[in-house]
């Protein structure tokens, strides 16, 4: 693992996301209400919407599209609807948030 | 093809006939409906718990707009029907006549008023339908209000608890000896004056109505023959009801008290069918609603050509007053060769009377514990020998034969035609035939059954059938629920914010028992905005609880880029601001530029983080965002007015701004949209808005509750006002009112449609003070809310927010 850090939690606000740019697409990095990180592709696999634009809520989030809603944990999908999001290792320290580069650089292989 | 029926009146007996003919039948007849009321039907004889607060109108309502679209029920609701055409087969409608094959007169009852001096004062009321319901309970809302009704039946005594429960001062007043005198006799009726005289309602019986006194117009007492004078704010008659048969009569029809049917339901006209409170039987006419579900049953056998019988039966009466438990069924006035079997508990307030002839029990009145009176019910009208248990019948089945006195274990002995459900004649066997067919929830039970579909004092009775077969598996249901988070539903969560003086997201929450840590997509955006909107000061909209439109002040698209609209007040613009827009377009790549229906202009395709460089854009030009992404004010579309156009008869260009001024960044339940036309032309298409004003050479007409969307709905008319002054202040009150008491995502019409026009009317054009007030507290909310959010966002210390936190794709080319 090589862990990168990509910025301060605080920039991150709570029940919301910011976006990490890569070179094959966005990362959402979500912050919950009790602090707690995870960082999924920004794409709901049934129509594309940017998941980091979606309602944060408990470990969930609702995508702004139509309103899929993935546990953020495992990023698939919950109730009714079938479909898996890609999930990378995220962690705090210090305040910091990492992300695991070599989990993101290598996905488009996937 | 199918043949044309006309209905006239969509109360609950020609909705259930309605029901009865489309589901044995679909398609066999074109139905138009006319309605008198502004709206569907509804279940009337819940009114009385409307009236007390326990229920709401949304909760009564039995057929909603999408079940007669359904059905393709032409509907004409709020419109008269003026005469019938029998030998042309016509109906003369207010707005244009009808054809008919066949049709249905179920015109229902009147109030009967006593026309006694004051009788035609403001504040004499019946106590019939929504709109009475609606003038209590606004009555009630003023401190220390006080209320005088005029009969002790049953109507009466629900309108005094309902109004009691409302914090109003109540008196009856009553001719007769004792209460509910055709229902009880003298010992119940007293019981049930101590039970009402304990909740602190003032009875008086034996009081003759003299004279209704008044001034300015309004009520202010009701003078007794004895020269008492008792004050009030409203009075209430509910002496009695009267068929309304004049549309009849006046068509030809045989008539006596109520309109002469047969035993088929068909009038003296073979093409034309009655039923319900307007029609005579066999010399008797209906007040209550068990037997007009038998007509519905019968009149659309008729209908379809089949051979059906009306046959009376017996009914039964309890009393809707939470907490006044009592039953009486068949006769009870004393006579030759009958005899009464009596229990009394003064000590627990129980008095309990059989009415015996010969062998049979044919009447009984129960106070204070109604717990068997449906078996007591059923042995009246199975006309059962009671010969072998009459020692102890008066302590009910219980006691016959050794079952315990469990009330689970009374249900699980009821024989399988027991009859459950009075008002829709639904027994024991065919509910628990409807369970076994899958209907494990309550409103599985309502839809298959009917069974406590309607006055519902036999859903505990129901429920309990369902806890006896279903053993375990049997949940108690409740009220549907806000969402998942919560049992409370939205309208009790709005009452207790304000109640509670809740005034944040984690006070609702923890104060409220919500059962997730912060909340779904469902409950934030709602909680956000209630909590906004009933303390304006107090508290700070929380982005994080808002859809992503509403978080970025933009409109997200398929591909997760924006489109921008910055407001262009009442649709008018300057060759600057175009210029502006235009570079904006070029220096953004915008690749669609686009003209919305609201008169402005639209720039899709924009990248999220190009957001607040491009407002700044715009705010430098002068321009701030349209709001084209709210659930608050959209846009004031307006024509051009005397200011152009040859036709136009005020300023509704100027009028339009003005409004648009005042309006802008507020929030509201769902969006907002208004227009405001010059002249009766229209050309602002006004009339399908919220609020639509439509300008004439005498003023303005402000219309309310349009719709141009899923549903398509015409404006109605709130009132006419002859100063521009007037109309910005009811627009804001009108606004205001809609703002604190629509729930969440319901559009004004929706919200219209629930609360009642003319209660509407009552607070923002009747009571100035009220109007007033409303303008006041919008005004104080818009001290807040009126800003740019734009401009806001676009400040150089907020910009990164609005890019990605990081870019790594330099490492992920390694």
């Amino acid at each position: 693992m090589s862990w990168v850090d990509i910025g301060a939690l605080d920039d991150i606000p709570a029940q919301g996301a910011r976006v990490v740019k890569t070179a094959t697409g966005c990362v959402a990095v979500f912050r919950t209400l009790d602090d707690q990180v995870f960082a999924l592709d920004d794409r709901c696999p049934h129509k594309g919407g940017p998941l980091s634009e979606g309602i944060v809520h408990g470990a969930s989030v609702a995508c702004p599209l139509h309103n899929w809603v993935f546990d953020m944990s495992t990023g698939e999908a919950k109730g009714a609807d079938v479909g898996q999001v890609t999930t990378y290792p995220a962690r705090i320290e210090n305040g910091r948030v990492l992300l695991d580069a070599t989990r993101l650089t290598t996905r488009s292989a996937a | 093809m199918a043949q044309k029926l006309v209905v006239i009146g969509a109360g609950m007996a020609s909705g259930r006939a309605l029901e009865h003919l489309f589901e044995e039948a679909p398609g066999t007849y074109e139905v138009t409906l006319f309605n008198a009321e502004p709206r569907g039907n509804y279940n009337r004889i819940m009114l009385s718990p409307v009236l007390s607060g326990e229920k709401t109108y949304d909760d009564i309502v039995t057929h909603d707009d999408t079940w007669y679209a359904e059905q393709g029920v032409t509907c004409r609701f709020g419109e008269k029907v003026v005469s019938i055409d029998r030998a042309a087969k016509v109906v003369h409608g207010e707005q244009g006549d009808v054809a008919y094959d066949k049709l249905i007169i179920a015109t229902g009852s009147t109030p009967f008023i006593i026309p006694m001096p004051g009788h035609d004062l403001k504040g004499v009321l019946a106590y019939r339908d929504l709109e009475d319901t609606n003038a209590m309970v606004a009555a009630a809302a003023k401190p220390g209000a006080r209320a005088v009704v005029i009969g002790g039946g049953l109507l009466g005594l629900e309108a005094a608890a309902g109004l009691k429960l409302r914090g109003m001062d109540v008196t009856v007043v009553h001719i007769m000896g004792h209460l509910m005198e055709r229902q009880l006799d003298p010992s119940a009726g007293y019981l049930l004056k101590k039970a009402l005289e304990d909740r602190g309602i003032t009875v008086l019986c034996e009081a003759n109505s003299e004279q209704i006194l008044g001034e300015d117009g309004h009520v202010r007492a009701l003078r007794l023959k004895d020269g008492t004078e008792l004050p009030c704010d409203i009075l209430v008659m509910a002496v009695g009801i009267r068929p309304s048969t004049k549309l009849a009569a006046e068509a030809g029809l045989a008539v006596g008290r109520g309109i002469h049917v047969d035993d088929g339901m068909v009038t003296s006209d073979p093409d034309i069918l009655a039923l319900g409170e307007c029609v005579e039987h066999n010399g008797q006419i209906f007040g209550l609603v068990a037997p007009l579900y038998d007509q519905a049953k019968v009149l659309a056998k008729t209908l379809l050509g089949e051979d059906a019988a009306y046959v009376a039966r017996e009914v039964s009466t309890k009393l809707k007053v939470t907490g006044c438990d009592l039953f009486s069924a068949g006769d009870f006035a004393e006579g030759e060769g009958r005899e009464d079997i009596v229990f009394r508990d003064p000590g627990r307030g129980v008095y309990k009377r059989l009415i015996l002839e010969g062998n049979k029990l044919i009447g009984a009145v129960m106070y204070g514990d109604t717990a068997d009176s449906n078996w007591f019910f059923g042995l009246i009208k199975d006309g059962t020998d009671v010969s072998d248990m009459r020692d102890t019948l008066i302590f009910g089945p219980g006691f016959q034969g050794g079952a315990s006195s469990d009330p689970l274990a009374a249900v699980a002995a009821l024989p399988l035609d027991a009859e459950i459900c009075g008002c829709n004649g639904v027994c024991k066997g065919k509910i628990v035939e409807a369970i076994q067919a899958g209907a494990t929830t309550l409103d599985a039970i309502k839809a298959t059954t009917k069974a406590s579909a309607s006055c519902g004092t036999c859903t505990g009775l129901v429920e309990q059938v369902m806890a006896v077969t279903m053993g375990d598996a049997f949940v108690m249901p409740t009220v549907q629920p806000m969402c998942k988070c919560t049992d409370h539903t939205h309208e009790d969560v709005r009452r207790l914010i304000k109640s509670q003086q809740l005034k944040s997201m984690p006070a609702v929450m923890q104060e409220l028992g919500w059962k997730t840590p912060d909340g779904c997509p469902s409950c934030r955006p709602a909680l956000n905005y209630y909590l906004l909107a009933d303390w304006p000061l107090e508290y700070k909209d929380d982005r994080q609880s808002r859809f992503v439109n509403e978080r970025n002040h933009a409109n997200i698209q398929k591909d997760g880029t924006y489109s921008v609209v910055p407001r262009m007040w009442g649709g008018v613009t300057t060759p600057a601001e175009l210029r502006a827009i235009a570079d904006a377009a070029d220096k953004y790549n915008v690749p669609m530029v686009k003209m919305t229906g609201g008169q402005r202009i639209d720039l899709l395709g924009v990248k999220k983080e190009d957001l607040p460089a491009m407002w700044a854009d715009l705010n430098a030009a002068g321009m701030v965002s349209g709001h084209a992404y709210t659930k608050g004010l959209r846009t004031v579309k307006t024509c051009v007015g005397t200011e152009f156009c040859r036709f136009g008869t005020q300023d509704s260009t100027g009028l339009g701004i003005k409004l648009e001024k005042m309006l802008w960044g507020s929030w509201a339940p769902h969006k907002l949209k208004l227009a405001v036309t010059g002249c009766p032309r229209n050309c602002a298409e006004a009339t399908c808005k919220d609020i639509g004003i439509v300008c004439v050479d005498s003023g303005y007409q402000i219309g309310v509750a349009g719709a141009a969307g899923m549903d398509l709905k015409e404006t109605e008319l709130l009132c006419t006002v002859a100063t521009e002054d007037e109309v910005m202040e009811i627009v804001a009150a009108f606004t205001q009112l809609y703002r604190e008491n629509a729930r969440y995502l319901h559009r004004v019409y929706k919200w219209v449609a629930k609360v009642g026009l003319d209660w509407c009317k009552a607070q923002v054009v009747d009571d100035l003070a009220n109007r007033k007030a409303l303008a006041e507290r919008f005004e104080l909310s818009q001290s807040v809310y009126r800003t740019d959010p734009w401009a806001e966002h676009a400040k150089p210390s907020e910009r990164a927010k609005w890019a990605p936190i990081a870019d790594i794709t330099k490492e992920a080319a390694e």
